[in-house]
Order: C-alpha cells, then sequence, then structure tokens
C-alpha cells in the first residue's frame, strides 16, 4: 500500500495498486465474506484497475514529469501529519470494547445468496438507483471523452 | 397692560428695531444698493426710546409703591429641564435693574441719535443700527434676567455684539482682529464665570435640592449653603467680570477695541457692557459679603487697574485711547467699591460714569468727525472756539471726572473714597487719592490739548449736525446734574441713591459719626483734583513739549509707560506663541498627520490590504494544498467531535 | 488472536496512506488510485463490522460503495483524458489558474 504513494512511476503505482487489492479480497475471504471478495477481485482488480493501466499508457509520459514528483520537505512535513492522525483513529477504534475473537456465525454467511436476499428486498430500491447511476455515468463518459472522427489533435 | 407684561416688552423692543433693520440691510446687500438712511434711523431710535419711556413708567410704578420691591414676570419659558434643574427664562425689575435699564435705555436712545449723524454715508449703515440694537437687547436681558442663566445668556450676548460691533470694519485686517481679540478675551473670563456657576450648582446639588436652582431668589434664599465654597465661587465670578469690566488681567481688549466707531465705544465701552461686570457683583453681592477675601481680591485688583491705567493714560497721544484707558481706570473705581463692601458707591459711580464718559466719547467722536478722522491729539487744538457746542460738555464732563464739586462725578467717586478709608487699608486709600489726581490731571491734558492753544490740525473742522450736538449736550448736562441723585449726608442732601440700593447690603456699615473727618477727607480730595486740573491746564496750555526734559530725564520709564507696560507683548511671548506653537507643531503635524491620517486612517486600509494578501497565499493553485487544508479541516473536526 | 481491532487498524493505516499520498503526488492518476485505496479502506471497515456484529447488511453496503466507485472511476478517468487534450500535461502543479 506504501509502496502506491511512494513510487515515481505511475504504472508502477498502478501495479502496487492491484497487490493491495488482491490481499484485500484475502482479507475479506478470512472475514467470512467470499462474495465480496470475489466481487473485489472481479470489479475492482478487474476493471477498474484495468481502466487504469488503460487510461496511464494512453497518456504519453514524459520524462521530465517523473521528475518533479520527489519527496521534499513539504511531503515530510504532511507524512508527520499523518502520524498523529492514524495514532487518533487508532486510539478511537481501540477503544471500543470488543470480545478477543469472533463470534461464531451462520453457515450461510458471507454467500451471494444471503447478499442477493437482502438486496433485493430491504435494499432494492437503491439497488436500483445504483443501476440508474452506472447508466448515468456511462453516458457521461461517452459525453465527455468523445471526439468526433474531424478533430484530430 | 400688566406691570409684567411691559417689562417683558423692554428687552423685546430693541430686538424688533435689530429684525426690522437687519433685514433692510440683508435686502439692500443683495441688491447692491444704498441704504435708506431715514427709515432705518428711524427704527433704530424708535425702539430704545419706547423702551427707555417704558423703563420710567415701570420705575415710577417701583418708586412710587414702598411695597413693591420688584416687578416680576416669573418663567416665561422654560429653557431645559434636566433631572435636578429647571432653567427657565424670566425677567425681574428690582431697584438695582431699574437704575441699569434706565441708563442703559436712556444712554443707549441719546447715542443712537448721535450715531444717525456719525455713521452718515456708511456703507453699512443698516448693519450698525441693527447690530447697535441687538446689542440693547443682550444688554436689557442681561440686566432683567431673573437667574443667573439669563444673566450669562445676555452676558455672551453683548460679547458677541461687541465683537461685530468692534470688528465693524471688518474689511481692515486690524479692527476685524481688534474684535477678535475682545471676544477670545471676553471668552477666557466667561470661563471663569461658568466655573462660578459650577460650584453654585455643586453646592446646590450635593445638598439634594433641585428646581430653579440658579434663579437668583433661590440662591439668595439658600445662600448659607455657599458660604464654604463662597471665595472660591466669588474669585471665579470676578474671573468673568475682569474679563468683561476690562480689569487686570484681561483689560487689554478695551484699548484694541477702539477700532470700533466712536458711538460703540461710548456705548459699550463706557456705558453699559463694561459695567455688566460690576452689576453681576453687585446682583450677587450677598454672595461676596460671606468671603471677605474674595472682596479683597477685588478691592486689590480694582485699585491696581486704576492705577495702572491712569499711568498709561498720561503718555497716550490718540484722543480715542485716553478715554479707553480712562474707562478702565475707572471701572477700577468700581471694583474698589465693590470690594470694600459698598455696592451703592460703585453703581452711583457706574451711572455717573456713564453720562460724562459717554459724553466725552461722543464729544470726541465729533471732533474725530469734524477733523476727518484725525485721531492724534497733537495734531488738534484750539477747537474750542471752532467747535463750542461740543467743547463745553466735554469741558464740564472733564471736570466732573476729575472730581470736582458739584458735578456728577465728585459725588460718586468722593462716596467711594469714603467708605475705602473706613474699610481699607491706608495705603490703599492713599492710592486711591493719588489715581484720583492722575486722572484729573490726563483728563485736563487732553482737554486743554485738544480744545485749546492753536490749532494744529491739517483740515478746518466741518459742521456738525444737529443729531450729534444735541445727545453730547444732553448728556453734559446730565454730568451736571447727576451727581445730586447721592448726596451724602453730611452736605445736608438726602443720599437717595444709597437709600435706592440699600437692599444690597446686608451687614449694614455703621456710619462713623466722624462727620468732621468725612468732611476733612472731601475737602482734601477735592483741592488736590482742582490742584492736579489747573497744573495741567496751565502747562499744557501754554507749552506744548514742556514735557521734553522729563522724557529725556526718565527716558526708559516713559518708554515703557509708551509702551503699555509691555503687557500684550508679554501675553504674546507667554501665552499665545506657544500654543500657536503647540497648535501648530505638535497638534497639527504630530497628531492629525501622523497619528489620525497615518495611522488610523491609512493605517486600517493597510491592515485591510495587509490582511487580503495574507489570505491570498493560501491559494495556491496547486490541488494537494487544498486536500492538505481538507484533511486537517477534517482531522480538527473529528477531534472536536469524537473527543 | 485475531480480533476486530486488528481490521480496524489495519483500515485506518490504509485510510491515512491514502489521504498522505491525495497530498503528495502530483501525477493526477496517482491521486485518482488514492482515491480508491480510501474507499478499500472504508468497504474493508464494513465488512469486518457485519462480521462481528453478524449482519448482512454490511456487505450489501459494500456492494454498493464497489460499485459506486467504479462508475466515479471511470468518469474521474474521463475527466483526466479531457484535462490531458487541452493541456498535455497531468501534472496538478501545471492547473494553478485558481491561484490567488
Amino acid at each position: 500500500m506504501l509502496l502506491v504513494i511512494l513510487l515515481n512511476n505511475p504504472v508502477a503505482s498502478a501495479l502496487s495498486l492491484v497487490m493491495a487489492l488482491f490481499s484485500l479480497s484475502g482479507l475479506y475471504i478470512l472475514l467470512e465474506a467470499p462474495f465480496v471478495a470475489v466481487l473485489q477481485v472481479l470489479v475492482y482488480a478487474g476493471a477498474v484497475m484495468v481502466l487504469f493501466v488503460f487510461v496511464i499508457m494512453l497518456l504519453k509520459l514524459r520524462p521530465e514529469d517523473l521528475q518533479q514528483d520527489r519527496v521534499t520537505i513539504g511531503k515530510a512535513g504532511v507524512v508527520l501529519l499523518g502520524v498523529p492522525f492514524v495514532g487518533f483513529l487508532i486510539h478511537k477504534f481501540l477503544s471500543v470494547p470488543v470480545e478477543s475473537s469472533f463470534k461464531p456465525v451462520a453457515a450461510n454467511f458471507g454467500s451471494p445468496k444471503e447478499v442477493g436476499t437482502l438486496m433485493f428486498t430491504k435494499y432494492l430500491i437503491p439497488f436500483e438507483v445504483v443501476s440508474i447511476l452506472l447508466l448515468v455515468a456511462i453516458i457521461g463518459v461517452i459525453v465527455l471523452a468523445y471526439r468526433s472522427p474531424t478533430d484530430r489533435d | 397692560m400688566t406691570n409684567e407684561v411691559l417689562l417683558t416688552t423692554i428687552p423685546l423692543l430693541p430686538l424688533v428695531g435689530f429684525a426690522l433693520n437687519a433685514l433692510i440691510a440683508l435686502v439692500r446687500a443683495r441688491k447692491n444698493s444704498s441704504v435708506p438712511e431715514k427709515l432705518v434711523s428711524f427704527i433704530a431710535c424708535l425702539f430704545p426710546i419706547l423702551a427707555f419711556v417704558l423703563a420710567i413708567k415701570l420705575f415710577f410704578v417701583l418708586k412710587g409703591d414702598h411695597q413693591i420691591t420688584a416687578i416680576s414676570t416669573g418663567p416665561l419659558f422654560t429653557w431645559m429641564q434636566a433631572g435636578f434643574i429647571d432653567v427657565s427664562f424670566g425677567f425681574v425689575l428690582d431697584h438695582l435693574s431699574a437704575v441699569m435699564t434706565l441708563v442703559i435705555t436712556g444712554v443707549g436712545s441719546l447715542i443712537h441719535i448721535y450715531s444717525t449723524g456719525y455713521m452718515h454715508d456708511d456703507k453699512g449703515f443698516a448693519r450698525f443700527f441693527a447690530y447697535l440694537n441687538f446689542f440693547l437687547f443682550f444688554m436689557l436681558i442681561l440686566v432683567l434676567g431673573d437667574s443667573l442663566v439669563t444673566l450669562f445668556v445676555g452676558w455672551e450676548g453683548v460679547g458677541l455684539c461687541s465683537y461685530l460691533l468692534i470688528g465693524y470694519y471688518f474689511n481692515e485686517p486690524e479692527k476685524a482682529s481688534a474684535g477678535k481679540k475682545a471676544f477670545v478675551v471676553n471668552r477666557i473670563g466667561d470661563f471663569g464665570f461658568l466655573v462660578g456657576i459650577f460650584f453654585i450648582l455643586k453646592v446646590f446639588v450635593s445638598n439634594q435640592l433641585d428646581g430653579a436652582l440658579l434663579s437668583f431668589a433661590f440662591i439668595q434664599e439658600h445662600k448659607e449653603l455657599l458660604a464654604p465654597l463662597a471665595t472660591l465661587i466669588g474669585l471665579s465670578l470676578f474671573v468673568g467680570a475682569t474679563g468683561k469690566s476690562a480689569q487686570i488681567p484681561l483689560y487689554i481688549w478695551l484699548p484694541d477695541a477702539m477700532a470700533g466707531p466712536t458711538p460703540v465705544s461710548a456705548l459699550i465701552h463706557a456705558a453699559t457692557m463694561v459695567t455688566a461686570g460690576v452689576y453681576m457683583v453687585a446682583r450677587l453681592f450677598f454672595i461676596y459679603e460671606m468671603s471677605p477675601e474674595s472682596l479683597h481680591v477685588i478691592a486689590s485688583v480694582g485699585l491696581a487697574t486704576a492705577f495702572l491705567a491712569a499711568m498709561i493714560a498720561i503718555v497716550q497721544t490718540d484722543i480715542k485711547k485716553v478715554l479707553a484707558y480712562s474707562t478702565v481706570s475707572q471701572l477700577g473705581y468700581m471694583f474698589l467699591a465693590l470690594g470694600v463692601g459698598a455696592p451703592q458707591a460703585a453703581i452711583f459711580h457706574v451711572v455717573t460714569h456713564a453720562f460724562f464718559k459717554a459724553c466725552m466719547f461722543l464729544g470726541a467722536g465729533s471732533v474725530i468727525h469734524a477733523l476727518h478722522h484725525e485721531q492724534n491729539i497733537h495734531h488738534m487744538g484750539g477747537l474750542f472756539k471752532k467747535m463750542p457746542a461740543t467743547a463745553l460738555p466735554f469741558l464740564v464732563s472733564t471736570i466732573a471726572i476729575a472730581g470736582i464739586p458739584p458735578f456728577a462725578g465728585f459725588f460718586s467717586k468722593d462716596e467711594i473714597l469714603w467708605n475705602v478709608y473706613q474699610h481699607a487699608p491706608r495705603g490703599m486709600y492713599l492710592l486711591a487719592v493719588l489715581t484720583a489726581g492722575m486722572t484729573a490731571f490726563y483728563m485736563f491734558r487732553l482737554f486743554t490739548v485738544v480744545f485749546m492753544g492753536k490749532f494744529r490740525g491739517h483740515h478746518e473742522p466741518h459742521h456738525l449736525g444737529f443729531n450729534m450736538i444735541l445727545p453730547v449736550a444732553v448728556l453734559g448736562l446730565l454730568a451736571v446734574v447727576g451727581g445730586f441723585l447721592g448726596v451724602p449726608e453730611i452736605l445736608h442732601g438726602e443720599n437717595h441713591f444709597h437709600h435706592w440700593l440699600g437692599y444690597l447690603t446686608q451687614s449694614q456699615h455703621t456710619e462713623t459719626a466722624n462727620h468732621g473727618l468725612e468732611m476733612n477727607l472731601m475737602i482734601g480730595s477735592t483741592v488736590w483734583a482742582v490742584a492736579m486740573s489747573l497744573l495741567a491746564f496751565s502747562l499744557y496750555s501754554r507749552n506744548l513739549n514742556w514735557t521734553q526734559t522729563l522724557k529725556q530725564r526718565f527716558a526708559g520709564f516713559y518708554k515703557i509707560m509708551c509702551g503699555k507696560f509691555y503687557v500684550d507683548e508679554i501675553y504674546e511671548f507667554f501665552i499665545v506663541k506657544p500654543i500657536r506653537l503647540i497648535s501648530e507643531h505638535v497638534l497639527w503635524k504630530g497628531v492629525d498627520t501622523r497619528l489620525v491620517d497615518g495611522l488610523m486612517v491609512n493605517g486600517s486600509a493597510n491592515v485591510m490590504s495587509l490582511t487580503g494578501r495574507l489570505v491570498t497565499l493560501f491559494q495556491t493553485g496547486v490541488l494537494g494544498n487544498y486536500l492538505l487544508f481538507l484533511w486537517l479541516g477534517l482531522f480538527v473536526f473529528l477531534i472536536v467531535v469524537f473527543s | 488472536m485475531i480480533n476486530l481491532h486488528h481490521y480496524l487498524v489495519v483500515a485506518s493505516l490504509m485510510f491515512t496512506i491514502g489521504l498522505a499520498g491525495l497530498v503528495i503526488r502530483k501525477n493526477l492518476l496517482v491521486i485518482f488510485m488514492c482515491v480508491e485505496i480510501l474507499l478499500n479502506s472504508v468497504n474493508l471497515v464494513f465488512v469486518a463490522l457485519a462480521r462481528d456484529f453478524g449482519l448482512m447488511e454490511g456487505h450489501v453496503v459494500v456492494f454498493f460503495v464497489m460499485a459506486v466507485a467504479a462508475a466515479e472511476a471511470g468518469i474521474g478517468l474521463a475527466i483526466v483524458i479531457t484535462l490531458f487534450r487541452k493541456r498535455q500535461t497531468i501534472q496538478t502543479s501545471d492547473w494553478n489558474l485558481l491561484k490567488g
């Protein structure tokens, strides 16, 4: 994860992110969430990151761009800010009382069936809204990125 | 018409005259055309004469009925009401103000008539008479007011009119600044006056009194409360009197005031305004009686002023300046009288002085007018034959001021001297007598140089109109007979004047039965006065320059006397210059420029732009920075909410 | 034993890293990736909590988040392309028109 932000080359960063996403998927499996895990790999690592890499390749990268992205004092200062921040968050989280280990769950926990049941009954409307959202997103992308064959750069 | 209504009308009459003439003046000034002199004169003289008639009528009301001690209108309208104090306007005519009113309206009317001749063909004819009427209005408010505040309104008003009239020829810078000087010096005195008023208020308020706190009736009723502060109050009010009545140290405006037209000098600076201070002390004498210290101060200041002014008068060469210093000197006598506990004598001298001094001023005006505005006495002479109608009253008045019986000045001055002898140290008496001799001397010097001997002038004097001769003659006559109002007992007269005003002093001075001594002193002072007069007469009629050797011997002292003892110069150096310096360098350049302009006005603008510039530093345009601030804000938010 | 705390700590670290990267990096695409990191950390929290409470709601939310993230990634990249066409650069420091 750290590598994502530290590496200069964006391609390298992207690959690091893919690695991270895979690991995250593993964590999900540990957490008895198989459906989500698979979803993560398919959607995130698969589609989104691929898109990313496509765009990185598309935009011709020039050598001087790589130069500018170095660690400077300002950036060290930012890191300095991050430490207390994360410390604070952890402190808050740790103060939540919790048992030493997880309770046992039903066998069906985390299966697609369960998720689907919930989604198509209780959360039906959000489901529909999200699908419309995806539609809008697609249209938006096309509108933004469309170039008629006449104006070539 | 009731007496109260008549009383209210008296001051209002000249006000109407002022309004009408002012209107005419304004209208004519716009059209830039000449003024209808006859109409203006008629308006201007009508109202004072009417006021005089009313004053006479009311005087006889008071005189006839011994029950009525005063005609009072009560509060006519309330000027302000503020918590503990009610200030209202009302008029009261008691014996004292009756005397003053008669003098003001009577002598005032005569001067108005005179002025119609003197100011003939002057461009500001209507303006002059408007101001003159305005002055009478304020002076009457001053003497008829029933409270200290009303008096003060009149006090300030006559100061204003004095400024307007002295600076009448405002086109000439020195004359305009003489008016300014009069007003400023007056103002300094007024400050003392106000302090006195505030002290009175303070005493009354701290005793939980309220109501018409400053009316004379009220003050007199509660005067015991004022006893502990009586000296302070008396002296503060006296400071005002030194300003208005030209005593040391604030007399400096009066000689300069001669820059105004001569009728102005006659009215304001001989007969009326300068006597306001004397009137005020007499009116409030019950306060002064409680503080012998203040009376001592007043007497000393009065005597010192009288002596100093007499010394300066001896060497003056301008006819009006001689008369001016003579006025200052005689005013000193009046305050001396007050200081030794004889307000009746002081007011008596006010009246007689009004007669002969106004007569002399108008006479001087006639001379100046006839000689085409020549004012240096060394260019006059031999006018007795050429202008007998003016010279004779002038001579009479001169004899009167010298204090030679049976003319007016003798009786009033002698009463003052007798009181000084009885109630003051011997030294003061001797100085007073000496000054009386000096008065006789320089007045006869004036008369002799101007009217006797050979004519040394440049032009022949031109003829004077009847309206200029008559008032002078009338005043001269009054100077002759005016004294008979107050013939003292030892000369087998009943001192009517003294009895008329007897109520002013609570503590009755026991008249020493030492009639023999009084008679001797009277004869002595008369002889002394006659001697000095004849001395002056003979010396100056024979040889004008007889003082040459004296001048050379005492050259230094002579120079100081001519320079009026350099009082003006001292004031200029020690007071005026520092103030001007401070105003210019410290306050103007320092405070105004740097502090107000620089720090406050420009400074706040600069602070604003600096702050703006500081804030714009945040707008770098770099996305990362914006996100950083976002993050910081989130952090703070989390801390605040979740702790 | 591994319990909720560990997962929450990890999620916090991820979140912070993503935030830091967001501020530090100048390459627009890398910035975008950092946003994805943020979203993922949140997903982790949801799943962990779902496991803890024993409720499926968490998974549903994760599902939606992923969908939205995908949509947003798409549009974002489209914007990046448009920007690139304008200025031929994707360094945020070159886009400082708002500099005051």
